[in-house]
């Protein structure tokens, strides 16, 4: 079963390599390589579940030396939400293209970007993580400035720089554990590491690197730009996938691998960094003039609401409070993949068939295009966190722990954030509902508009309904 | 011989120190990216002299595999950036 660990990468790769020197068949393989590359994920999940975490050493070369793959409940979880993310996203890319020159261009670096984040879920040591993010920051690149547009390839070259920046200081923080420690290893270190400057300044450049790379408030500067004038699928998969790899590893670093080290003061500073990404972020969606920038503001501010667990997990003791806590944050996270990569599908569908995505002229998209519009609406039921979403359950832990821990400042900015994101859903909804006399004809195009309504149910129903297993694969540790 | 380590270390992170300061700071688009990879060579010649294991001893490959590795990502996002430039500055006269 380990050997699943090597197909996620595998499948993806060779899907990458072959669309390139098959340019004619680049459709099918692209849809075959999504398939094959999701269903592994789910047996991935399967086996973590029944058999607890997996390792693979490559080569039989062993940690140390080797590149070692591993995966336990928060890997296995994360991964198929990328498949299933990728899996829509590329349904709908493949309507979203209309040219055969296009979709060229598109599969290889599609296909390479679920490659990196397969391999940096599933990376077991700091180099190769440094490697993954820097491949994924590579293809994200190139793939958001596909549309070609000046204003978008302008983006796309800030958040290379941003993204350069951010790994380099990555990497700063990663020699200096190498100096201090003389592994890389992440099981190897968490033994280790131990509080002292090393530590200190290790952790600050690779936190401040990896908080560049996740957009975190006030660092999200290049993220709205970038992500609003890339093409809509890629949008999608930039706003829900690749921030999150960046905050998967500050989840990694900050729990377990410097878990010794970490300070109240330091995770406070988190806090206080996440609650302004929930307050400015969601003002500012909530002034967007466009879809797209609505919902890449959106973004910035739930990313904050994931920083909002790190004080809560840092005061509240190892035990079950603490688990339904981390069980929260990732269930949060989750939710707004699925949710976000939805909603940036219906936006493409709209701003396709009308011809733009600007909301004060959304009248007439409900009688237009009534699936789509259905599709954003549940979307903004998981982003303002209404049950049965699973950002419920996500933000009730959160609640719950500012509650046990009195920490009451996050209860507040939890609430407001919650308000201003349900005033920005209403604005969109309202004006999509705005009645016109002689709209065109309903209609609804089951390839592009089926990916978009299943990423927004399952984030607003099943995550909500179904969610528990969440808690029960977050047991399985390494 | 410990002194030539530490002064090839602090070095590095001197050369890291001036790379990071320009790219955040740098004034045009050219500048930042040869500050990125400033900074970039910087934290190589950490990891050379990290590798470093006394004067009997062969150094540890492990850090000069890692900036092996680091150097041919720094020189394809390099080109990546250079070429996003060029296809903006061509626009601009375009337009």
């Amino acid at each position: 079963m380990a050997d699943t660990l090597v197909w996620l990468v595998a499948l993806p790769l060779t899907g990458a390599v072959a669309t390139l020197l098959l340019p004619r068949q680049a459709n099918m393989i692209a849809i075959g390589s999504a398939v094959a590359t999701a269903v592994t994920a789910g047996v991935l999940v399967h086996a973590v579940s029944a058999q607890g975490a997996l390792h693979y050493a490559i080569g039989g070369w062993h940690a140390g030396l080797g590149i070692a793959l591993r995966a336990d409940g928060l890997s296995a979880l994360l991964l198929l939400m990328t498949a299933l993310v990728m899996l829509a996203a590329t349904t709908y890319a493949g309507a979203y293209f209309s040219s055969a020159g296009q979709r060229r261009q598109l599969w290889p670096l599609w296909l390479l970007l679920w490659t990196s984040l397969n391999a940096l879920l599933l990376a077991g040591d700091l180099f190769n993580l440094y490697v993954t993010l820097e491949l994924l920051g590579l293809s994200a690149v190139a793939l958001a400035c596909l549309g070609g547009k000046t204003a978008a390839i302008r983006a796309a070259l800030r958040y290379l720089l941003v993204g350069l920046l951010g790994s380099m200081m990555f990497l700063a923080g990663v020699s200096l554990i190498y100096a201090g420690y003389g592994t890389l290893d992440m099981a190897m270190l968490t033994a280790a590491v131990g509080p002292g400057p090393v530590a200190w300044t290790a952790l600050a450049l690779m936190t401040a690197g990896l908080l560049l790379k996740a957009a975190l408030f006030p660092l999200h500067f290049w993220l709205p730009p970038a992500h609003a004038s890339a093409p809509a699928p890629v949008s999608a998969v930039l706003s829900a996938l690749v921030v999150k790899a960046a905050f998967y590893l500050v989840l990694r670093l900050w729990l377990e691998v410097f878990a010794a080290v970490i300070t109240p003061a330091a995770a406070s500073l988190l806090g206080a960094l996440g609650a302004g990404a929930v307050l400015w972020g969601s003002w500012q969606a909530l002034q967007a003039e466009r879809l797209k920038l609505l919902a890449a503001y959106s973004t910035v501010a739930q990313l904050g609401y994931l920083f909002l667990f790190f004080p809560l997990l840092q005061a509240l003791p190892p035990g079950p409070a603490r688990d339904l806590a981390a069980g929260g944050l990732v269930i949060l996270a989750l939710t707004h993949g699925l949710a976000k990569a939805g909603l940036f599908l219906a936006i493409g569908v709209i701003q396709q068939r009308a011809g733009h995505d600007t909301i004060r002229e959304l009248g007439g998209t409900a009688q237009q295009l009534p699936a789509t519009t259905f599709a954003i609406a549940l979307a903004g039921v998981a982003l303002i966190g209404l049950p049965p979403s699973g950002a419920f359950l996500g933000k009730w832990q959160l609640l719950a722990g500012a509650v046990t821990t009195g920490q009451w400042l996050w209860l507040v900015i939890t609430v407001i954030g919650s308000l201003l994101a349900a005033a920005y859903i209403f604005r969109v909804l309202g004006h999509a509902f705005g009645h016109q006399p002689y709209p065109g004809r309903p209609v609804t195009v089951a390839r592009e508009e089926w990916p978009a309504l299943l990423l927004a149910a399952s984030a607003a129903v099943l995550l909500g309904l179904a969610g528990l297993p969440v808690w029960g694969l977050m047991e399985i540790r390494l | 011989m410990l002194t030539a380590q530490w002064l090839y270390g602090l070095a590095g992170c001197l050369v890291t120190g001036i790379g990071l300061g320009n790219a955040l700071l740098g004034s045009s688009l050219l500048k930042r990216v040869l500050a990125i990879n400033v900074m970039g060579a910087g934290v190589f010649m950490m990891l050379i002299a990290v590798a470093y294991r006394g004067p009997d001893l062969a150094p540890d490959p492990v850090p000069h595999a890692l900036v092996l590795t680091g150097i041919v990502v720094a020189v394809s996002a390099t080109a990546l950036a250079l070429a996003l430039a060029r296809r903006l500055d061509r626009e601009q006269d375009d337009g």
